[in-house]
């Protein structure tokens, strides 16, 4: 009895694996790397809602109250279309897509760098933009860009933008720095926070891109191994500086309150919440310039509520809700009418929202692709490259 | 074993040292769970219960609480089926490949979490495409509980002579009747301290259920989620300040339970003063 | 002695399943019909998912999209044997958990004697409770409060100032300072048990024979200690070499944990983090062949 058992549990666990071995590929492996986009159904209605909606988003991008009473988007959305709210807050962008490609989530407020993933791997539904009801506002810098339309498609309705901000102490680093280099700089050792993701790589191309101009770098998201071997060098001989590679919002915000950094990359919606707390922060963009990302909401192909999803995107778009999302996050909104309802009436100009050559300016996340995209052909180093490059600089 | 009045000076120093080691950041816990900002500095500008009343209104914490309480029951129960099965197999029988089954029983709890996690979400993502709920917690949390309740109840039943069980029989029980009036009183109290030692792991672990929870939230994801959201944290604090001082009930309840009289070997206590004796 | 009469009236004796005798002749039937359901559980859900975890290490990502191409492939080895950084973040995993472990057996082993055997009745029951609360704070807490501890302007620092001293600032020790914290209780309660268990003849006998208390503590209670004391260090072995979120909290140095983690739950890479997890489950298995030479399964 006991051996029938134990062929018994054998017999399944090859049964398993048979099963693992055979199930095919589920994704469409491209010879050349210019990606083929599977066949996705077309979201062109908006039905009844179906009462629920999860999303996965940035920190602060779907406010219910809870981080402060007077911040709330999310309360009256409910109310006015049933569709209770279930916000899941991801670090990175590719939390995002691994999240995304569970399932379980209806819609993601995705980058530049997460959001080609998605349209790749048929995760993400295009939406026509006749059921988009702001879209006539929507600023036009945002409109079928690269990292959310493929052939004049739209994959989804934009957010905003803004770009990764220096943030200093304004007490321990004086004068009031206007480079990356003070990120760069040995003084500073163990008071400086990055973001720990891969795509940092880019911060560092950004900087080599003005600093070391012989490397001709124009595009910190498409580098050669030259370009790309570099930007590595940079940051690991940064390594020695870091004293926080912030991924949640929250542990960068206490280690500036507490005095573990003093210098780094930062979002705007952080330092806001420092300024709150009357902590002696300010930021900055640099001369060198920036990354920044470009959001757009997008509806996941396996929605159990694409309704509510749509309606959502909506919502989002409207100028008055796109008003408080850009003052209480710091970034520019897609909807150019918002700019009538901020608090602050100088908002709009401050963030640029609208403003094309500082658009131009800020390096969106994108994701690296082999393919260069601008004629040099198929030797651009990979994003699983930047991945394991990653581990390799953190050490 | 004569220790000297010198050691047991220096093991009191010890112990309180190990003591004080261990409740030092719980005592710190607790004061930040009544700080007023939410910033974390020391020492803490002022103090406020505000954050006490927030928690309880926080319908988000009460669901994952609810939740996080299902699986553990669902998880402490499972396990308790299969956990006293194996140890009833092991204890009382020799067989070929005891010795690999008592291996097999411990590796869930040996393996490092994050093994079993990955290991379990790619066979339910990958292999079985099933969406990952409540139940797919529970497939986890029961892999990890066996062993704890195993670990009980075999120790109970090697200190417990078989021979009660076989005086049961000879005077006639079937082996129901010998498991429900003679092994379960013996094993019960082992059966509880088990189970409460399976429910505290199912409740706070977090490794593997991040790997399998989906979109639900137990406890601990819900910890997780809003260590990262900044005006949270002092709620996570208060919570977290509650567990542990409601938790005094059940880890004092298995205390007693583990020193219960009716197990102890040897004692007369439950041989009745029959007729004839 | 004469028979007596019944004095009540007797139930019918009961008839017996009818499968009880069957049971009874094939004793293969009686352990097999336990064990299946245990062992069908843990051999299905858990080693079936292992070797599930295995095959997927042999897998790829597609380029572009990210997603997983379930063939076979050994690139994710090569990585990992390969590249040096994957080797420097194995030993300093597997040194951090045999620092915290033996940290633990040297933290543990004043209170879990005194408990095991100089405490009374009364104090013995409280200490028990008093090692076993620490266990049901969240652990995630307790490691967020290390963090704000740790921190520059934390309490810990705020304690070593008048003294000229400093919260370390390397990663390694910090995380070696709260791990040996979190997995202490672990160590003391098998520790304490293993003490308990020593029969007081056994320690009489070797004072008899001569030995000084010195002696016989090293003689007599650390080799039968061993077994309690291997038990408590596959708890802190296993549970150093998996964590994630310590290392993340409070410090910025990797371990095999956060690189598992980073490639699966983040860069969605499950074929990598499964090649790479599979170092911490062959070093598991080592050392549980090891300690289970040294009776660590009979004392957990």
């Amino acid at each position: 009895m006991k051996r029938i058992s134990v062929y018994a549990v054998i017999a399944v666990i090859v049964s398993l694996g048979i099963a693992a071995c055979g199930s095919s590929s589920s994704s469409s492996s491209s010879g050349n790397a210019e990606f083929q986009v599977p066949k996705v159904p077309i979201a062109n209605t908006i039905g009844k809602g179906e009462g629920q909606l999860n999303i996965v988003n940035w920190v602060g991008y779907a406010e219910d109250g809870s981080t402060d009473k007077k911040v709330n988007w999310v309360g009256p959305f409910e109310q006015q279309t049933g569709c209770k709210v279930n916000s899941k807050v991801a670090a990175t962008s590719d939390e995002m897509v691994t999240l995304m490609r569970t399932g379980n989530y209806d819609g993601v407020s995705a980058s530049g760098n997460a959001s080609v993933r998605l349209i790749a791997g048929g995760d993400v539904r295009p939406i026509d933009t006749k059921i988009l009801t702001n879209w006539p506002q929507i600023d036009p810098l945002v409109k079928y860009k690269p990292y959310n339309s493929v052939n004049g498609q739209m994959y989804g309705a934009p957010h905003g933008f803004g770009a990764n901000m220096l943030a200093y102490n304004t007490k321990a680093i004086t004068p009031a720095p206007t480079s990356w280099s003070v990120i760069y700089d040995p003084a500073n050792k163990g008071k400086v926070t990055i973001y720990d993701d891969p795509i940092t790589i880019a911060d560092a191309a950004v900087y080599l891109a003005a600093t070391q101009p012989s490397l001709g770098i124009k595009d910190p998201y498409e580098l050669d191994q030259k370009q790309f071997d570099a930007s590595v060098a940079l940051l690991k001989k940064q390594r020695p500086l870091i004293g926080q590679f912030w991924g949640d919002v929250t542990k960068q915000q206490q280690g500036f309150a507490q005095g573990d950094l003093n210098v780094g990359s930062i979002w705007q919606y952080t330092a806001n919440l420092l300024t709150a707390d009357k902590q002696p922060i300010a930021t900055t963009l640099p001369t060198e310039g920036a990354t920044g990302w470009s959001d757009t909401w997008m509806l996941s192909t396996k929605a159990k509520h694409p309704n509510c999803m749509l309606e959502w995107m909506n919502y989002i778009q409207t100028p008055k809700v796109q008003a408080q999302v850009a003052e209480w996050f710091g970034e520019a909104p897609a909807n150019l009418k918002a700019c009538q309802y901020t608090q602050d009436t100088s908002f709009c100009k401050t963030y640029h929202s609208g403003d094309r050559a500082y658009f131009d300016k800020v390096k969106f996340w994108a994701t690296p692709t082999k393919n260069c995209r601008d004629g040099r052909g198929n030797i651009c180093v990979d994003y699983s490259q930047w991945v394991q490059a990653w581990t390799d600089i953190k050490g | 074993m004569p220790v000297s009045g010198g050691t047991k000076w220096i093991l009191r120093i010890g112990s309180a040292i190990t003591l004080a080691f261990l409740y030092f950041p719980l005592v710190v816990i607790g004061i930040y769970a009544f700080n007023t900002t939410r910033v974390q500095t020391w020492p803490p500008a002022s103090l406020s219960t505000r954050w006490f009343s927030d928690a309880f209104h926080n319908t988000g914490v009460r669901d994952a609480l609810w939740t996080s309480v299902r699986v553990g029951l669902a998880a402490t129960a499972l396990a308790l089926i299969l956990g006293t099965l194996a140890a009833y197999a092991l204890a009382r029988y020799d067989f070929f490949g005891k010795e690999s089954v008592s291996f097999l029983i411990v590796l869930p709890i040996a393996l490092p979490g994050i093994v079993t996690g990955m290991a379990l979400n790619a066979t339910f993502t990958q292999i079985l495409h099933v969406s990952l709920a409540v139940w797919t917690i529970v497939v986890a949390h029961v892999t990890f509980c066996i062993v704890v309740i195993f670990n009980n109840v075999v120790a109970r039943l090697r200190r417990t002579p078989a021979s009660f069980e076989e005086a049961g029989a000879d005077l006639g029980a079937v082996p129901r009747r010998t498991f429900v009036d003679i092994t379960f009183p013996q094993m019960r109290s082992a059966l509880i301290a088990g189970a409460l030692l399976a429910f505290a792991l199912s409740f706070d672990e977090v490794i593997v259920t991040t790997f399998t929870a989906g979109s639900t939230e137990t406890l601990p994801i819900w910890i997780l989620s809003n260590l990262q959201r900044p005006n949270q944290l002092p709620v996570v604090n208060v919570v977290a300040v509650c567990v542990v001082v409601l938790s005094i009930i059940p880890v004092y309840i298995a205390q007693r339970l583990s020193n219960d009289p009716v197990t102890a070997v040897g004692t007369v206590t439950d041989i009745p003063a029959g007729p004839g004796n | 002695m004469s028979a007596r009469p019944a004095t009540a009236p007797e139930k019918r004796p009961a008839r017996g399943h009818p499968l009880a005798g069957l049971f009874w002749r094939i004793r293969g039937l009686r352990v097999g019909s336990l064990l299946a359901a245990p062992l069908g559980w843990l051999g299905v859900v858990y080693l079936g998912s292992l070797v599930v975890l295995l095959i997927a290490s042999f897998w790829t990502l597609n380029e572009f999209s990210g997603l997983i191409v379930k063939g076979f492939s050994l690139d994710n080895y090569k990585t990992i044997i390969t590249e040096p950084v994957y080797r420097r973040i194995v030993l300093r995993t597997v040194s951090l958990a045999a620092l915290v472990t033996i940290t633990d057996i040297v933290l543990a082993f004043p209170i879990a004697f005194y408990m095991a055997r100089v405490a009374g009745t009364r104090s013995k029951g409280l200490l028990v409770v008093g090692v076993l609360m620490p266990l049901w704070a969240s652990y995630l807490v307790k490691v967020y409060s290390w963090r704000t501890m740790l921190s520059t302007d934390g309490v810990i620092n705020w304690l070593l100032d008048p003294f000229g001293l400093h919260v370390p600032t390397s990663g390694y020790i910090r995380v070696w300072i709260v791990m040996a914290y979190l997995w202490l209780p672990y160590m003391i309660l098998p520790l304490y048990a293993g003490l308990e268990r020593i029969p007081n003849s056994l320690l009489d006998a070797s004072g008899d024979l001569g030995a000084r208390p010195w002696r016989t503590f090293r003689a007599v209670v650390l080799p039968l200690a061993l077994p309690a004391i291997a038990a408590g260090s596959i708890f802190t072995f296993s549970l150093t070499l998996g964590d994630y979120i310590t290392p993340q909290l409070v410090s910025n140095t990797q371990f095999i944990g956060n690189v598992v983690y980073a490639n699966v739950g983040v860069a969605n890479n499950l074929p990598l983090a499964s090649a790479f997890a599979t170092v911490p489950i062959l070093i598991m298995l080592i050392y549980l062949f090891i300690v289970r030479r040294l009776g660590a399964f009979e004392a957990l």
